[in-house]
C-alpha cells in the first residue's frame, strides 16, 4: 500500500504534472505535493503523486558506506592471509 | 533502474550479513520489529531471515493499511456500494478484503454494485467528472503516504465544485500504531522487541524527528529505512549497533528520500483538509484515541460520512484466524490453523492474506514453498 518508487520526471506538463519513465514506460504524474521539481530529477512516486525529490548525495553517500564496508573486509582478509603467511 | 538496483548489490548484501554476524552479541538476544508491511515484503522476498544469526529476529508489525481496517469499515463501504449505489471507487487490495458474513467489494460487484479499482484517487474526480448524474465515492484508506494524496483531491475537488464526489476516509496514524504495540508491553514491565526498522515512505512525509519522543520513552532505537533489501539488511546492522552500545536514537539509513522534517507542503494540504479523530477501530489493536484522520469540517460536503446514513455493523471477525495477534506481533501467520489450509491468497479470510504487505500474504508468497 505504501509501495512507492523512484521515477524520473521527463518533462513538466500543465496542471502541476509532469510526464515520468517507469523502466520505459511513461507515465503521467501529479507534482501537487512537491515544490522545485526539474526535468531529470528523480522523485518518489505513489498513488500517482510524487512524494518527495530523491537526494543523489545522500544515495552516494548510503553506497559510500557499503563501499568502505567492503574494502575493510578486503584488507582484513589481505592482513589475516599474510599473517598465516608469517607463520609459515 | 537508478537508486533500485544499487541496493539490491548481491556482493554488498553479503558484507552488511557478514558485519551483523561478526557485531551480534553471541549471547544476546535481538528481537526488530519491522513497522512497514513494505519491509515485510522485502524481507520474504529476499529472504533475509536467513542471513541473519540465529538470535536476531524479525517481528512483523501492524504497518499494513488494509490488514488494520476493522471489518465495520469495510462493510460501510459495501453499504455505500451496495444500498446507496454509489461508484465506489477504491486500491485494488481493498476490493478482496473480506467483511462480515464474507462478502467483499468485489463479490458486491459481481452482483451488480458499480465498484472500480483505482490506480491513483485523481482517477475518482475524472469519474466523477465522467458521471454527473452518480454519486462517486472515494474508499480512502492509508497511512501518512497515502493521506497526502486524497488531501490534494479533496482540495481540487472544492476548485472543481464538484457536486456528486466525496471521500469515505479511513487514513490512519503510525506512531499511535506503535504506541499501541509498545505500551501495554511497558506497562506490563516487558520487553518485547530490542528496536524497530521505522517506516519508510510514511517518514517522507513526516519526517524522521516524528519517532524522536517515542524512541526515548520506550528506550527502543528506531532505524528509518528504505525498502530495497540493502536497505533493510543495513537497518537491522544499525539497530545491533545501537542495542550494543545501549543507545536509543531515531537513526535515518533512508537519507536519500527522508529529512529531520519531512514534506511540509503535503503536511499542509493534509492539515487544510483532515483532523483527528478521537478515536479510531483498528484490527488487532482495538479503539486507539487520535490514531485516524477525518475530514474537516469544512470539507463536510466532500464527506461520505456525513452525505450517507450508515448503519452501524454486526461485524464479527471469523475467530480462527489469527489477524489481530499477527498485527501485534505476537503471533506468527504459521500458528494460525487456517493458515495455507482453509486461508490462501486467492480465499482469504483474514485481511493479513489479502495484500502482499499482509504477513500471512508475504509468508504465503514467500515462505511457504521454502
Ligand atoms: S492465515 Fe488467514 S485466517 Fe490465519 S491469520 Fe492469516 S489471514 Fe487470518
Amino acid at each position: 500500500m505504501c509501495l512507492a518508487i523512484p521515477v524520473q520526471v521527463e518533462s513538466l506538463l500543465d496542471n502541476d504534472e509532469a510526464l515520468v519513465d517507469i523502466g520505459g514506460l511513461k507515465k503521467r504524474i501529479s507534482l501537487a505535493l512537491v515544490e522545485d521539481v526539474r526535468v531529470g530529477d528523480y522523485v518518489i512516486l505513489h498513488v500517482g503523486y510524487a512524494l518527495s525529490k530523491i537526494d543523489e548525495d545522500e544515495a552516494l553517500r548510503t553506497l559510500a558506506l557499503f563501499d568502505e564496508m567492503q574494502a575493510l573486509q578486503e584488507e582484513l582478509g589481505a592482513s589475516l592471509e599474510s599473517d598465516e603467511g608469517d607463520h609459515q | 533502474m537508478k537508486y533500485i538496483d544499487e541496493f539490491r548489490n548481491g556482493d554488498y548484501a553479503a558484507e552488511v550479513a557478514r558485519r551483523i554476524h561478526a557485531e551480534a552479541y553471541p549471547g544476546r538476544r535481538y528481537r526488530f520489529m519491522e513497522f512497514c508491511g513494505g519491509h515485510t515484503h522485502t524481507l520474504f522476498r529476499y529472504g533475509i531471515p536467513d542471513l541473519l544469526p540465529a538470535n536476531v529476529n524479525m517481528i512483523h508489525g501492524p504497518g499494513c493499511p488494509v490488514c488494520v481496517l476493522p471489518m465495520a469499515r469495510i462493510d460501510a463501504a459495501i453499504e455505500l456500494a451496495v444500498r446507496h449505489q454509489v461508484i465506489l471507487c477504491s486500491y485494488g487490495d481493498m476490493l478482496r478484503v473480506p467483511g462480515a458474513h464474507r462478502t467483499s467489494l468485489l463479490k458486491a460487484k459481481a452482483q451488480g454494485a458499480d465498484v472500480r479499482m483505482l490506480y491513483s484517487p485523481a482517477d475518482a474526480l475524472r469519474i466523477a467528472q465522467e458521471n454527473p448524474q452518480r454519486q462517486v465515492v472515494f474508499f480512502a484508506i492509508g497511512f501518512e503516504t497515502t493521506t497526502p494524496p486524497t488531501a490534494a483531491v479533496l482540495l481540487k475537488a472544492r476548485q472543481l465544485a464538484l457536486k456528486n464526489f466525496s471521500v469515505f476516509c479511513n487514513h490512519v496514524l503510525t506512531p499511535p500504531a506503535i504506541t499501541g504495540i509498545l505500551e501495554p508491553a511497558q506497562q506490563a514491565g516487558e520487553r518485547i522487541i530490542e528496536g524497530l526498522v521505522g517506516p519508510g515512505h510514511v517518514s517522507v512525509i513526516t519526517g524522521g524527528a516524528a519517532y524522536e519522543s517515542l524512541a526515548r520513552r520506550y528506550r527502543t532505537p528506531i532505524v528509518i529505512a528504505g525498502f530495497e533489501p540493502l536497505d533493510v539488511l543495513h537497518a537491522i546492522l544499525l539497530l545491533v549497533r545501537q542495542c550494543n552500545e545501549n543507545r536509543y536514537d531515531v537513526e535515518n539509513q533512508y537519507s536519500r528520500a527522508v529529512t529531520a522534517c519531512g514534506n511540509a507542503k503535503a503536511q499542509s494540504m493534509v492539515a487544510q483538509t483532515m483532523t483527528l479523530r478521537d478515536r479510531f477501530e483498528w484490527r488487532g489493536l482495538g479503539w486507539m484515541p487520535h490514531s485516524a484522520l477525518r475530514i474537516m469540517p469544512e470539507f463536510a460536503d466532500f464527506d461520505a460520512e456525513a452525505r450517507f446514513e450508515l448503519s452501524p455493523s454486526d461485524a464479527r471477525e471469523n475467530k480462527a484466524c489469527e489477524c489481530p495477534a499477527v498485527l501485534r506481533g505476537a503471533k506468527s501467520p504459521t500458528d494460525c490453523k487456517l493458515f495455507a489450509t482453509v486461508c490462501t491468497p486467492d480465499n482469504p479470510i483474514g485481511a493479513c492474506m489479502v495484500s502482499s504487505e499482509g504477513a500471512c500474504a508475504a509468508h504465503y508468497s514467500y515462505g511457504h514453498a521454502r
